[in-house]
């Protein structure tokens, strides 16, 4: 690795060096892989239904992601992203009757505003009171759709917006059709993760690391962290909110649940088991527990205890996640040759 | 020594009390272009306070301080930077996942890429260039790729040096740089003071007098939040006032 000249001259190097391992050219390939990776999802998973809930989750994990491991913001509060993105699709189709994309892109639109108010407010507190206001405020919108039954269906979730085609002009998209379905939301899916990877390549992303390793450094090289902070806030929640709109066309109805706490939690989970702060871990993380899930409820009434107990192991024993250890292992293993 | 032709930083009757207690009161001193000079003096004597000063953390309560012929008492700490006086601090701050060259970068972005979400980081050739080149000049580009937490300590000061470096400051301010390190490390930094002293102003903090002596040009003692002496290094150690207050402490030459 130290195979370039030590000695020190004010001279600039005039070939230029390139990093032995080669980590821009697996950022360069990470996202066409991860798609790749997910076209094969349907067909090594028990079902379809499964699958499609690996991507969706994914996503809201990959974009819980874009915060909690690449700007180092603890957020207890981005179901309050997934659930406007949900129920504003729901609504957009059932009340209004409009196109399933526009609803989709007015709920992606209208989670970010929110990921803007929510961000504003939160991203002056710090550690634990972050996390704090930022799960005070989605508790929020919680109620907010709890009382506004007569939009949301209250506790009941919301209902009576099927939709079983999607019109795109040329062609009908059948979504009833499991696989279908799957390549409909694989669609945006890939979309999206190109758009993280394009922003985690970008100077905007080692902007946001800097903030994540070091605050204090980050300000007095002269960014401002705090508009920073905030426009990661947003693409995270915006991320989130596309999560949600996609959310609600595969189950056709939104329950409240998409907007309680635990969702918010689910986020935290999948993120750290799969790996914080790397670019496909969410996706392994969202598989991981999403697998785990439907196991264990076979097996017991008290599933959610024995998944606790797995996520208790993971953060004691595995602190990098699945996919950080096995990206760990690899760097160190290419690193020795 | 004092008065500087065509200084790039002046101070003048600086001062700053914190309520009742006077940190530092009535410094005097201008800066020429490409010298070394260290400030010196006891624990307490007002150091860190005009170290402070000088880099914009704190604001002065009298007197005024220039730098490049513009009054800088009322600009803000950020604009600092931007105006071309940087700092070191004594504590490593530096970004510990990131590589050496990573760091650099990303110092250097901060004057023109901020809130750029599309380009692409290794299409901008010219910040890693001019990264490289910073890594070169503070003799680093042999670990150009490790993770800032992993160099040696004394590599990390180099490093923390290199991130002042990226905004190409006409004034470094360098807060014990050799703090921590072995003598073979405090070589190697003092060699690399003395490359970056030729093109720029710096103004170092020290407690190590041999290398002082050995290094700088010039010596500013404080004591007691007051500049007690202002001159080379052979007129400072043959200063009475000084020998009595601070070097005599330790019958001479002090912490080596």
């Amino acid at each position: 690795m130290q195979t370039l000249d030590q000695t020190v001259v004010e001279a600039p190097p005039t070939v230029p060096r390139r990093s032995p391992i080669a980590l821009g050219g697996v950022s360069r390939w990470r996202a066409p892989l991860s798609i790749l990776a997910l076209l094969a999802l349907p067909f090594l998973l028990p079902s379809q239904a499964l699958a499609v809930n690996v991507l969706i989750y994914g996503l809201y994990a990959v974009g819980y992601n874009l915060l909690y491991g690449y700007t180092g913001l603890l957020s207890f509060g981005h179901a309050a992203f997934f659930g406007t993105g949900a129920y504003l699709t729901g609504i957009g189709i059932g009340a209004f009757g409009l196109h399933p994309l526009l609803a989709m892109a007015l709920a992606v639109v209208a989670a970010s505003g929110l990921a803007l108010v929510i961000g504003t407010v939160s991203i002056r507190s710090r550690g634990i009171y972050f996390a704090m206001v930022t799960l005070a405020l989605a508790q929020l919108v919680y109620y907010v759709a709890l009382q506004a039954s007569s939009w949301t269906g209250g506790e009941n979730g919301l209902r009576g917006f099927t939709v079983s085609a999607i019109d795109l002009g040329i062609v009908s998209l059948d979504i009833l059709n499991p696989l279908t379905k799957y390549l409909f939301v694989l669609a945006f899916v890939g979309a999206a993760l190109a758009l993280i990877s394009r922003i985690l390549a970008s100077p905007f992303g080692a902007v946001i690391e800097a903030i994540r390793e070091n605050e204090t450094r980050a300000r007095a090289c002269g960014f401002d962290v705090e508009r920073t902070k905030l426009l990661a806030f947003v693409l995270s929640g915006l991320f989130c909110g596309l999560a949600g709109a996609l959310s609600a066309i595969h189950l056709s109805i939104v329950p409240l649940d998409s907007l309680a706490y635990h969702t918010s939690g689910t986020a935290v989970v999948m993120t750290l088991v799969g790996g914080a702060g790397t670019f496909f871990g969410p996706f392994v993380g969202a598989l991981t527990v999403l697998v785990l899930e439907d196991v264990l409820s076979l097996w017991t009434p008290h599933w959610q205890l024995a998944l606790g107990s797995v996520f208790i192991l993971f953060v004691l024993f595995l602190p990098r996640g699945l996919w950080g250890t096995a990206l760990g292992r690899l760097t160190a293993l290419r690193g020795r040759r | 020594m004092n008065p500087v032709s065509n200084p790039i930083l002046e101070v003048e009757n600086l001062g700053r009390r914190f309520g009742a207690f006077t940190a530092l009161e009535g410094v005097s001193a201008a800066f020429g272009e490409g010298r070394i000079t260290a400030i010196i003096g006891p624990n307490g004597a007002g150091k860190s306070t005009f170290f402070n000063l000088l880099s914009g953390a704190l604001k002065p309560t009298s007197g005024s301080l220039r730098f490049s012929g513009r009054d800088m008492s009322r600009v803000p700490q950020a604009r600092f930077a931007h105006l071309g006086i940087a700092r070191s601090y004594q504590i490593t701050n530096l970004f510990p996942r990131l590589t050496a060259h990573e760091n650099v970068r990303t110092a250097i972005q901060a004057r023109t890429h901020r809130y750029d979400f599309w380009s692409r980081r290794d299409a901008l050739t010219g910040l890693g260039t001019r990264a490289d080149e910073i890594l070169d000049a503070v003799g680093l580009s042999g670990r150009r790729d490790r993770p800032a937490a992993s160099l040696a300590h004394g590599e990390q000061r180099a490093l923390e040096i290199g991130i002042s470096l990226a905004a190409d400051p006409k004034l470094l301010l360098l807060d014990e740089p050799t703090a921590g390190m072995g003598p073979e490390e405090t070589k190697e930094m003092v060699a690399l003071l003395r490359r970056l002293g030729e093109s720029r102003t710096i103004l170092l903090v020290e407690h190590k007098m041999k290398m002082i002596l050995g290094l700088s040009e010039r010596i500013l003692v404080l004591h007691h939040g007051r500049l007690i002496a202002d001159g080379t290094p052979s007129e400072i150690q043959a200063d009475r006032e000084v020998r009595r207050v601070y070097l005599g402490q330790s019958g001479g030459y002090g912490h080596a």
